[in-house]
């Protein structure tokens, strides 16, 4: 469409330049996107990164202090486990699994969700009626008693823990996609494709989805960062990665019964899942305030 | 209001349904014959296994089965554990208790500190106390809960040895237990040191499991009085001369008190269902660790039925807050 606008005299700042003029007014969530992109930097290049191989026992050094107490060693910069693992090189390797499970859940579930939203927002009504009872019964189970019911009719693994907590976590994206979906489906723009005849595809995924999207994003780091949360529980519940898998959770797990014997076993794992989380969480009250903009002070 | 309490009963049904179908299904969509799956390394004779079959009925056809369980479901017959040989809702009852008492004690934890540090931090806004509580809430909720349990035992039960590492009581300690709450029936005992006892074996559970809703209660307060304290009647009334301990808590509070009373509804539906890491590090005997127990045990019989009922529970607690709050709050009846 070719419109006689009158020539703008003040020029629009790009998208992502408005954008991240907002987040950065939130030094959290800057802060925190620092740390998240060390966090990106240490998974994608942990195996470089890590001293000694992850699963490798060094069996005359077992259960070594980290260097700065009695009894460190340097070549073990933050201590071993009880067979002897260099504690360093498993929460480096940790990390991958971490962002891993944070990426495969995220898409997984957002996709999905968003296609259901979608579809629901745009069926007839008993279809969508249909379609949120069956997120209504699937959000009446805590999600972690849930995610762990799947996980045992699946067998305990990663991959069906990622699976079981995309399954938990779609349902939130589903009720956000329908509800942002039917506010924009009352507004004029879409009446307007609608009778110059757009398609139904167009009208869902070219004309709504995409203002649709800044509440979805901010779900998205939410749901990075419970799905790494949850991974690990499962791991730490022995229903996640199996040993001898770097998996935080999992490495918590083992070092469970050496907890007042050796506090750095248990001590680095959480804290390691802790700041990521946290440098998410962070991110994520950042994206809210810069997205929304009820909250933006203009 | 009745319409209103209707119309989400109407809702409430078919999804009581749906999850009746899920517990149902859970058992017949394990991989292998979930008969040797239960049976596991103990193995079974032939004759104890047709017994089984015709037990749980899987010779017939599966919308027979379905209709057959809905019925047991709705007698209160959930089955019996395949381990201990109890009816589903006899152990369900016997623990409940426990978990119960727990979250109580979780949910006084979380509001005592949560309200009051959100009504500092709205008040405060920017300024130092607004900064420290928001960046603590953010940890709380960010909180991997099983390792901040391990955290505490190391200190408070390791380092300082205050408080014991699991149970409810010491096992020095017997006595009836009419309520089933220990705090109570301890007391009641009237043995020395009982209470005390029991007291000191609660408090690190509650305070883990209250962690993440101290955290979320503190945020939604201080963003719901932070809303509040902009509004017209809030500038009249300080424009009126009165105190600001009377602005804050009286006009604002109240009326900010309505989203975060949602949201402590809400989470006392997780809470009671989501003690399933705290009772299991604290080898707390709720329902919690009963689930996890039997799901380690393979005692699927008590997943199935345990699934339903927790499901349940927080069905009806989520439809009583959306009752409550259309009591408390007008405009949302009218929708």
């Amino acid at each position: 469409m070719t419109a006689t606008a009158p020539a703008a005299t003040v020029e629009r700042p790009g998208r992502f330049r408005e954008f991240y003029h907002y987040f950065r007014e939130n030094r959290g969530a800057v802060f925190g996107m620092w740390i998240f992109a060390g966090f990106v930097f240490v998974a994608a290049f942990a195996p470089w990164l890590a001293p000694h191989d992850p699963t490798e026992q060094f069996r005359d050094f077992t259960l070594i202090p980290p260097v700065w107490e009695e009894g460190g060693n340097w070549s073990f910069p933050l201590g071993t486990d009880p067979l002897g693992r260099d504690m360093l090189s498993r929460l480096l390797h940790g990390a991958r699994y971490s962002f891993f499970v944070g990426v495969v859940v995220v898409t997984v579930s957002a996709t999905g969700g968003i296609l259901v939203g979608l579809l629901s927002a745009f069926a007839p009504k008993w279809a969508d009626a249909i379609i949120m009872r069956i997120m209504d019964i699937i959000l009446a189970f805590p999600s972690l008693l849930l995610a762990l019911v799947l996980v045992a009719i699946l067998g305990p693994s990663l991959t069906n823990a990622m699976i079981a907590i995309a399954i938990v976590a779609q349902p939130h994206y589903v009720r956000l996609t329908r509800a942002s979906a039917m506010g924009e489906l009352q507004k004029d723009y879409v009446t307007s494709a609608r009778v110059v005849g757009a398609g139904r595809a167009r009208l869902m995924f070219i004309t709504v989805l995409p203002n649709c999207l800044a509440p979805i994003i901010v779900q998205a780091a939410l749901s990075f960062s419970t799905a790494i949360l949850d991974a690990a529980a499962l791991g730490f519940l022995g229903m996640g990665a199996q040993p001898p898998t770097p998996e935080w959770g999992t490495m918590l797990a083992e070092a469970r019964e050496f907890i007042l014997r050796a506090w750095w076993v248990v001590t680095f794992p959480g804290l390691a899942i802790l700041i990521t989380v946290l440098s998410i969480n962070l991110m994520g009250d950042g994206l809210r305030d810069a997205l929304d903009p009820k909250l933006k002070r203009s | 209001m009745l319409r209103y309490f209707l119309s989400r009963l109407l809702t409430f049904l078919p999804t009581f349904f749906g999850v009746t179908l899920i517990s149902f299904a859970f058992i017949r969509v394990l991989p292998g014959d979930p008969i040797i799956v239960m049976a596991g390394e103990r193995g079974l004779s032939e004759a104890r296994y047709n017994e089984l079959v015709k037990q749980y009925g899987f010779d017939e056809p599966v919308l027979q089965q379905y209709i057959d369980y809905l019925a047991g479901v709705l007698h209160g017959d959930l089955g019996a554990s395949f381990v201990t040989k109890k009816p589903v809702w006899d152990e369900f009852f016997s623990l409940f208790p426990a978990t119960l008492e727990l979250s109580i004690c979780a949910m006084i934890f979380a509001v005592a500190l949560g309200l009051p540090a959100g009504v500092i931090a709205a008040v405060n806004r920017g300024k130092l106390a607004d900064r420290v509580f928001m960046s603590s809430a953010l940890v709380g909720y960010s909180m991997p809960i099983f390792w901040w349990a391990l955290l505490m035992i190391i200190f408070f039960s390791g380092k300082l040895g205050w408080t014991p590492v699991s149970g409810r009581i010491s096992l020095q300690y017997f006595f009836d237990t009419p309520t089933g709450f220990m705090l109570i029936d301890s007391a009641l005992s009237g043995q020395k040191g009982a209470f005390g006892s029991a007291v000191r074996h609660l408090i690190l559970p509650a305070i883990v499991l209250g962690t993440i809703p101290l955290a979320v209660i503190a945020r939604q307060t201080r963003s719901a009085m932070l809303e509040v304290l902009g509004e017209d009647y809030i500038r009249t009334a300080r424009a009126k001369g009165l105190t600001p301990a009377r602005i804050n808590g009286l006009h604002a509070l109240r009326n900010a008190l309505i989203p975060v009373i949602t949201v402590i509804g809400l989470s006392v539906g997780t809470l009671l269902a989501g003690a399933i890491l705290t009772e299991t590090i604290f080898s707390w005997p709720g329902i919690g660790k009963w689930m996890v127990d039997s799901i380690y045990r393979r005692d699927y019989p008590v997943v199935q039925g345990g699934l339903l009922l927790i499901a349940t529970m927080v069905m009806v607690v989520n439809l009583s807050v959306d009752v409550l709050y259309g009591l408390i709050n007008p405009k949302i009846r009218r929708r």
